[in-house]
């Protein structure tokens, strides 16, 4: 079966499609989690230090967030690997572009591959920054995610970086979902609507919640 | 060289296949005494067929489930592409789930008697027994037909028929019955028992000692001119209504196969035997490439009217009720607006000549549903007529729920074609015809429905069974290859044809001269035929082929894909068959289904039979190009369906 | 009218094309976009040169033989086939661009002719119920529930014209796939055979090099019959639901 899936243009957009909602998934609670900072360091930084400790005592000091590191470091790479192979073949099978161009479907449909390459290269940065702190601005302090956040909005690029990310990753979204949905084969006529609904409530939730973090410090909300 | 009119009468032909006895056994008497191939052996004998229709499709994938190899071939890209797709209507069967009184013998009934008493009775029951199988077939397959709530298949009825025996697939039954044949056939494509040749045009027929062994073929797009040889050939290329340039069939369908294969021997019947269909859209200029049929279930609720006065240019909402002709009704109160397609078509052509027709030209008639609108209500129009409105609309871009729709009759069926027996064997020994291409079971008029009924029954169940009789009687035939004499000189006949076509060089492209021959068929051999327009059209004939080779340019080399030849090509055919087509209906001199002779009608204008001089299949033996073919009768003998004068007043 | 028409040609399959410019006059709001171009070529054999080759046959929208890309649209800027597309919907002094089907499974044969066998041998790795004539059963036999025959058939209204690979800008068969999957599957003459059917013309469709699916849409616009976008939603499900029960 996995041989199956992997040989065929079908399964390896089912691959896409199971990773792409693992990290939507993902993206959820981190956002969720990004909000904290609202409420001043104390909270924000034992979210963090919480992360670490999950699932204790069962698990070890921070085996719980290896294991969502594991799962989601797999989920790029098979969604990168897949769509990196899908697009090739796309654009193998259309070798010679029409003389006559028009503009073709939706904004979103058509940066999916440039948004894609823009969020692998954001998701690079982001861990490098405010992970490792090896590109971090200022003093990079573990422990001290809070400051850490806070300084990285405190530069023009770490904002501009960051917002145009996540717009990105709002477009991306926008027709990911609905996009994995169909792959999935939960697209009908009659689902369509509520499917597109939730894919839009999703990118512009996401996309917003998000954003608020930079422009609060931008704003000195939080500082 | 002989005047082409001074036709000689020589023996009658005679259908030596079907057998003795009740017409309802006789199809199980012929299975029965016809040999079969060993399965085993099956496999060593290839037959070509050529085309990929209803007939030919249904045959090649049957002949290959029994084990045959098969050697297809179709001049469209696709199998899936011949022109049977474009059948709107639906299917015959005598299935009577109804239970409104249908039965095997009442389809033969109204089979025989609607095509005028002119087909032979063995073939036509033999049809109607088998219609019933057509519909498990092709449910078996995955056809999706109408059905109703219970999931059970919905009928309608057509085409004047008091029984609802039509199956149908909304407006495409055509096509859907043609993909469940194509499917049949790639799957028999992918275990490798059929060869298929698409894009491959065949151009003669290779006979080696008086049997029919192979077919000269061009491959379209190399233009490479190959041989390929089988134990037996079937010709399923369909009609030749096309030899009219403005006709409902497709653009390239044409006559060239079945000519050929006349041209070496296989006598050709009846062919002035075609069906004008009266609902099709009116043509809107001469830039008109093919006329577009709309379904006759139109006349179920549209009324057919025409101004009382001659030139009455009005549109047609300002004239009043009482200065209107709704002449179908005045004339046959009985059956209305629903009066066979012969009649219809030719009641219009009528009031045209009186110069009372509407449109462009004044070529055309009202087909008005303001009355089923006001009746019915628009939805329900819409309902069941919305795909046709939205059709005529596109084309004419007039809005048919609120102008008068404009219709007028246009060739649509050839009932002519090779003679076969009931084998389907034509005069030459391994030479089938199987569908639209012959001659069998039509008569001179063919019911609506029918010709899907035909094609299907021919390819599934007939051919695939009276075909073992002769491969198992001829079992080894000496080896033919390129070299044998019969295949050069036919290769070299077919070379040569194409090298003169492209060397004349002249001023007028294929299609004006397809037009100008098309046109004169029209007006000589169209809805209404006399002995003067037909001597007139006999005279001019020999005159336009000489032009022809004379004026005809063809661009381009042989060696290429080149459209430009395969049409000239075709045309030299239709110049030819066109006389034949001619002389057939100057002969026959009285009026009979889809062919009206005007010296043959009744007082009140209707067509008369004479079936004491006609009661026959006229089938004509080729001689040479321009010369008098000769003519071979075969008797028609009525033991079940007596003749009688048609009658719908 | 008066028209400039920029159309594709090429000589043959191996060698290079390109856009050439032709004006016609005299051309009727009545024609067809086919008569239009019969008018074109008429006037490019007197002249001597090679006519405009271009795919054509039933000129009625059925048999899915026209193909042209006008205008960057696949069958033009209306939604049927290029032959039911009338030059009304055309102003006069217009230029036209006219390309043949874009698509490394369809080659191009000669100037707006692709070869779209492809299509053929997707159907022959199986599109079709094993049925061999004869065997079948009374057709009342199995009745199909309405909505089934309904699904069914709005699938198999299909005319493999390739519209919707032409329109696809990663040369995808998705939807003529499951066109056809959906028709029968759907069916339950057509149970037997469901899981090996997806499997197998989805394997060929991949083998002709089609493009996969971005879910653009434009396929489903380009279809002059009308096969809706969640088919190929329903032929992704049949396909997993294969990938799971098939033991190979």
């Amino acid at each position: 079966m996995t041989r199956t899936l992997w040989d065929s243009s079908v399964g390896k957009k089912t691959v896409m499609a199971v990773s792409g909602l693992i990290m939507l998934g993902y993206l959820v609670v981190h956002m969720i989690g990004n909000l904290k900072i609202f409420f001043g360091p104390g909270e924000f930084n034992h979210y963090a230090h919480w992360l670490r400790v999950m699932g204790e005592p069962f698990l070890h000091y921070e085996w719980a967030l290896w294991i969502v590191r594991v799962v989601l470091v797999v989920a790029v790479v098979a969604h990168a690997t897949s769509a990196y192979q899908l697009s090739r073949r796309d654009i193998k099978a259309r070798p010679s572009k029409y003389v006559h161009k028009k503009p073709r479907a939706s904004y979103a449909t058509r940066t999916m591959r440039w948004g894609g390459i823009i969020l692998a290269l954001f998701i690079v940065w982001h861990v490098l920054d405010l992970t490792t702190g090896t590109v971090h601005s200022g003093g990079f302090q573990s422990g001290h995610p809070y400051q850490n956040v806070v300084d990285t909005f405190s530069t023009w690029y770490g904002n501009v970086i960051y917002i145009v990310a996540m717009l990105a990753l709002g477009l991306h979204v926008q027709h990911g979902f609905w996009s994995a949905a169909q792959t999935l084969g939960a697209g009908r006529a009659s689902r369509d609507r509520v499917l597109k609904t939730i894919a839009n409530v999703l990118a512009l939730v996401l996309t917003v919640g998000f954003i608020s973090v930079p422009v609060a410090v931008m704003t000195g909300v939080v500082s | 060289m002989t005047d082409y009119s001074h036709y000689e009468t020589g023996a009658p032909v005679v259908d030596t296949k079907a057998p003795e006895g009740p017409v309802a056994e006789r199809w199980d008497t012929r299975r029965f005494e016809a040999k079969l191939v060993n399965p085993a052996n099956r496999r060593k004998h290839t037959v070509i067929v050529v085309g990929t229709g209803l007939a030919g499709g249904s045959a090649g994938a049957t002949l290959a489930e029994q084990g045959y190899h098969v050697v297809q071939f179709c001049f469209q890209d696709s199998p899936r592409r011949a022109h049977s797709v474009a059948a709107q209507g639906g299917i015959n069967a005598a299935k009577n789930y109804r239970n409104d009184g249908d039965s095997i013998h009442r389809l033969f009934y109204d089979t025989v008697k609607g095509g005028d008493f002119r087909a032979r009775e063995s073939n036509v029951h033999r049809l109607a027994q088998i219609s019933v199988e057509i519909i498990d077939q092709c449910v078996a397959q995955g056809v999706p037909f109408a059905r109703e709530y219970g999931g059970l298949l919905d009928n309608r009825s057509f085409g004047g028929v008091q029984v609802s025996r039509t199956f149908y697939a909304r407006g495409q039954t055509g096509q859907q019955l043609l993909l469940g044949a194509y499917q049949a056939l790639s799957r028999q494509i992918a275990a490798g028992n059929v060869e298929l040749h698409a894009r491959t045009e065949m151009l003669d027929l290779i006979i080696v000692d008086g049997k029919a062994r192979g077919i000269v073929a061009r491959d379209l797009v190399t233009g490479k001119i190959d041989t390929y040889f089988a134990d037996a050939v079937v010709l399923a290329s369909g009609g030749y209504g096309n030899v009219f340039y403005l006709s409902t069939n497709a653009m390239n369908s044409n006559a060239t196969a079945i000519w050929r294969a006349h041209r070496r021997g296989a006598y050709f019947a009846n062919p002035c035997f075609t069906q004008i269909h009266p609902t099709c859209i009116p043509r809107t200029g001469d830039h008109q490439s093919k006329l577009t049929l709309m379904s006759e279930s139109l006349r179920n609720d549209g009324r057919i009217w025409v101004p009382k006065a001659k030139g009455d240019n009005r549109p047609a909402n300002e004239i009043p009720e009482d200065e209107r002709d709704y002449y179908l009704e005045r004339i046959y109160p009985a059956f209305g607006n629903l009066v066979p397609r012969d009649i219809a078509s030719r009641a219009a052509k009528n009031v045209c000549d009186e110069g009372r027709g509407v449109g462009p030209g004044g070529q055309g008639v009202y087909l008005d549903f303001a009355e089923a609108i006001q009746r019915m209500g628009r939805a329900k129009v819409e309902e069941k007529y919305g795909n046709l409105f939205d059709m005529y609309a596109r084309i004419t871009a007039e809005n048919p729920y609120e102008t008068p729709m404009r219709i007028y009759p246009a060739v649509h069926y050839t009932m002519g074609g090779l003679w076969v027996d009931y084998d389907l064997q034509t005069t030459i020994p391994g030479l089938f015809a199987i569908g639209e291409a012959n001659f069998s079971d039509h008569g001179a008029n063919r019911l609506g429905a029918s010709a899907l009924m035909q094609g299907l029954a021919d390819g599934y169940f007939v051919l695939p069974s009276t075909i073992n009789d002769y491969l198992a009687r001829n079992p080894h035939h000496g080896e033919v290859d390129a070299s044998h004499p019969a295949v050069e000189e036919a290769v070299a006949e077919t070379e040569d044809r194409l090298n003169l076509l492209l060397a004349v060089d002249g001023d007028r492209t294929p299609d004006s001269f397809h037009r100008e021959i098309g046109e004169l068929m029209w007006e000589y051999c169209g809805m209404a035929r006399t002995e003067e327009g037909l001597r007139k059209a006999l005279d001019r004939i020999p005159q336009i082929r000489e032009e022809f080779w004379r004026r005809i340019k063809v661009p381009g080399t042989g060696e290429e894909f080149n459209q430009s030849l395969e049409k000239a090509n075709r045309i030299v055919d239709y110049l030819e068959l066109a006389e034949l087509m001619c002389l057939d209906a100057l002969h026959r001199a009285e009026s009979c289904g889809g062919h009206f002779r005007e010296e043959s009608q009744t007082p009140d204008g209707e067509a008369a039979r004479r079936d004491e001089e006609f009661s026959y299949a006229a089938a004509w033996e080729f001689t040479a190009t321009g010369d008098a073919p000769v003519l071979h009768k075969e008797d028609l003998v009525f033991e079940y369906v007596h003749p009688t004068q048609r009658s719908y007043a | 009218m008066k028209l400039t028409l920029r159309v594709w040609r090429q000589k043959n399959a191996d060698a290079p094309g390109a856009m050439s410019t032709y004006q016609v006059d005299g051309i009727s709001q009545d024609m067809s976009f086919l008569e239009m171009l019969d008018t074109l070529n008429e006037e490019l054999i007197l002249a001597g040169d090679d006519p405009v080759a271009f795919d054509h046959d039933c000129r009625e929208g059925i048999c899915g033989a026209c193909s042209l890309v006008i205008n960057g649209d696949a069958h033009g800027p209306e939604r049927t086939t290029t032959c039911q597309l009338h030059m009304r919907s055309f102003q006069d002094g217009d230029t036209i661009d006219i390309e043949p089907w874009r698509a490394s499974a369809f080659p191009v044969v000669k100037d707006l002719v692709v070869d779209r066998s492809a299509f053929d041998r997707i159907i022959q790795a199986g599109g079709y119920i094993t049925a061999p004539t004869g065997t079948a059963p009374e057709a009342h036999a199995t009745p199909v529930p309405k909505p089934d025959a309904d699904f069914a058939f709005e699938h198999a209204e299909c005319i493999g014209c390739g519209a919707c690979v032409a329109a696809c800008p990663n040369g995808s068969a998705m939807l003529f796939t499951s066109a056809k999957i959906n028709h029968l599957g759907v069916l339950p003459q057509g149970a037997p055979e469901r899981e090996t059917r997806v499997l197998d013309m989805v394997g060929q469709m991949d083998s002709e090099g089609f493009g996969g699916c971005t879910l653009t849409g434009e396929c489903a616009t380009a279809c002059p019959k009308g096969i809706p976008l969640p088919s190929i939603s329903a032929m992704n499900k049949e396909w997993l639901r294969a990938t799971r029960k098939v033991r190979r």
